[in-house]
């Protein structure tokens, strides 16, 4: 366990290092979340007038949807290296190695998480400066950050695993795109979810991304349910357990075919 | 003497149909340099998979340093080093810090670590660029970094795929110097596979030569060209003809063994190769074949190969790049 959890750090340490000497990365990656939360924020600012918000100031209800989204996009894409690894052999390097494969995707899991983690705080501050009233204080804030980070760490090992099945990065492209803006519409991030038709509200519940938004604004801004927070990160957890064998067995899968 | 490795008739096949070994089996002793050779797609790779623990075969066993590689998979992955085909560093990071990361995976740390990764920097001629990324490094410096990264943990046995393809020839030239050197390391056993005929005979001490998926023969170099008796003939011929045209002219003769042809080339054996030459010049041209140009040489490991699977070398390899179109 000491030796995967070592192992999950040095792997860390290397995408952590590569990222640190894009300069174009960290630009981006810092921006980013900025001009969500300002864009979204313009866009939608009169969804407030509509009858039936409860959300208080648009930014204030927006400001988990910006973050959850943020940290799922960065983890959808999380694959993408891991082909470029795939094609370069470096994987095949590590599993001839005694790194045990949780902490390969282990690596690439806490390397998102830590990005996850700083954009958030910078999507929180902003928030604060333009008008968000955290009710919960600094610990309601640190909820709804964790529950991105299980967000992002489970997703990221879905990608991971998935890049291992298809091996082609087009291939990855496709079925992110297909996947990351639906998951993110078809949720509570940036509409009041009794505001939207019935079927949608029927698949947010489903939807994991909704799980973190509505669970983080619950734990950090009005209306606060401690038992529907917990749930939801049950379930999340649930998931990020269910990620995590995924990825292992599509290891096992690649082996095979090689 | 201990074996190294032991491969007792691998069976890999690929998408329920593809045949990449076909009972393919060898073994190698402690402290010898062993070649694997055959052309692209003879199954040499996928025995490195097999051996290293990436790939698992269908059916056979295999041991490497003592321990099999299907149920002692964790024990093998520590007593060996690899160097992949192409190259698998980080391009990314420095080559310090792959090396780093390599000994950090085996468990190295501190103090020692950082003396081993400065030994095997020296010893690989790459101090000056031990600092800079690795994008920035030729060919002949990743390979370097590689394989100083393969032998970070001490490894007993080392498995080199194709440790040159792709490499300019005088960088080839160091490349082998290297590998040689590392032969003389006390007890270290060095698989080698490659597709390059002097190589196998430049590095190493015993070799398979391997075809479509099976070991058609084994022994030293030497061994295995003198197996060939007498003086290989290569005839050019100034037009393709039918094979049987060529070959009914040469069979009559006495003394004329193995004649093949390929193409417009001309293979056959002779006891004296010098002596022969006249005279398969005369039964070509009363049969109205006109010749380009003749030669003689001592058996080759081509001649070898050809001897074994029915082709030459050149051929083998064609037929293989056809069929990964």
């Amino acid at each position: 366990m000491t030796v995967t959890l070592r192992h999950s750090w040095y792997m860390t340490v290397r995408h952590l290092r590569a990222l640190g000497r894009q300069p174009a990365w960290i630009a981006v990656t810092l921006v980013q979340p900025i001009i969500w939360l300002l864009l979204y924020g313009a866009l939608f600012k009169r969804v407030v007038q509509i009858p039936g918000f409860q959300g208080g100031s648009y930014i204030e209800f927006l400001t988990p949807g910006v973050l959850v989204m943020t940290a799922f996009f960065g983890a959808g894409w999380g694959g993408m290296p891991v082909i470029d690894d795939l094609n370069r052999g470096v994987i095949d390097r590590f599993l001839i190695s005694p790194v045990h494969r949780v902490a390969l995707v282990a690596g690439r899991m806490v390397q998102g998480s830590i990005a996850v983690i700083v954009q958030s705080i910078i999507i929180v501050v902003l928030a604060l400066i333009t008008g968000a009233h955290y009710r919960n204080g600094v610990g309601g804030v640190v909820v709804m950050i964790f529950l991105a980070v299980l967000l992002a760490a489970a997703t990221t090992a879905w990608s991971y695993g998935v890049a291992l099945y298809v091996r082609k990065e087009e291939t990855l492209i496709a079925l992110m795109q297909f996947l990351l803006l639906p998951l993110t519409f078809l949720s509570g991030a940036f509409m009041q979810l009794n505001l939207v038709p019935g079927w949608i509200r029927g698949i947010a519940n489903y939807n994991p991304l909704n799980w973190a938004v509505e669970a983080g604004r619950s734990a950090a801004m009005k209306h606060t349910d401690w038992g529907f927070v917990a749930s939801r990160t049950g379930f999340l957890l649930a998931l990020l357990a269910a990620a995590l064998l995924f990825a292992t067995r599509a290891f096992r899968s690649y082996q095979r075919s090689i | 003497m201990a074996q190294a490795i032991e491969a007792h008739d691998l069976v890999k096949t690929y998408g329920g149909d593809v045949k990449a070994l076909n009972g393919l089996s060898f073994s190698v002793q402690q402290g010898t340099v062993f070649g694997l050779l055959g052309p692209n797609g003879a199954g040499k790779s996928t025995t490195v998979k097999i051996l290293t623990t990436l790939s698992r075969a269908d059916s056979g066993s295999a041991t490497v340093a003592g321990f099999d590689v299907a149920s002692q998979a964790e024990m093998v992955r520590r007593n060996i080093g690899v160097v992949q085909q192409g190259t698998t560093v980080d391009r990314e990071a420095t080559g310090r810090e792959n090396m780093r990361l390599q000994g950090q995976v085996y468990g190295l740390r501190g103090r020692d670590l950082e003396a081993r990764i400065s030994e095997l920097l020296d010893r690989f001629a790459l101090n000056d660029a031990a600092d800079r990324i690795a994008r920035g490094y030729s060919g002949g410096m990743e390979r370097r970094l590689h394989v100083a990264m393969a032998l970070i943990n001490q490894p007993s046995v080392l498995f080199l795929d194709e440790p040159t393809t792709g490499l300019d020839p005088e960088v080839r030239a160091d490349m082998w110097t290297e590998i040689s050197r590392l032969a003389n390391d006390q007890g270290l056993t060095i698989l080698l596979t490659t597709h390059y005929l002097e190589e196998a005979d430049n590095l190493a001490s015993q070799l398979a030569i391997v075809d479509r998926g099976n070991v058609v023969a084994e022994g030293a170099p030497e061994a295995l060209k003198a197996d060939l008796r007498g003086d290989a003939i290569h005839v050019e011929l100034a037009h393709a003809e039918g094979n049987g045209h060529v070959t009914g002219a040469l069979e009559e003769l006495g003394g004329i063994r193995e004649v093949a042809v390929d193409g417009r080339t001309l293979h056959a054996r002779a006891d004296d190769g010098a002596r022969a030459v006249p005279v398969v010049l005369q039964a070509l041209e009363s049969r109205g074949i006109d010749v380009a140009s003749v030669s003689v040489a001592r058996p080759s490991l081509d001649d070898v190969y050809l001897r074994y699977t029915g082709r030459t070398f050149d051929k083998a390899e064609a037929e293989a790049e056809e069929k990964t179109r």
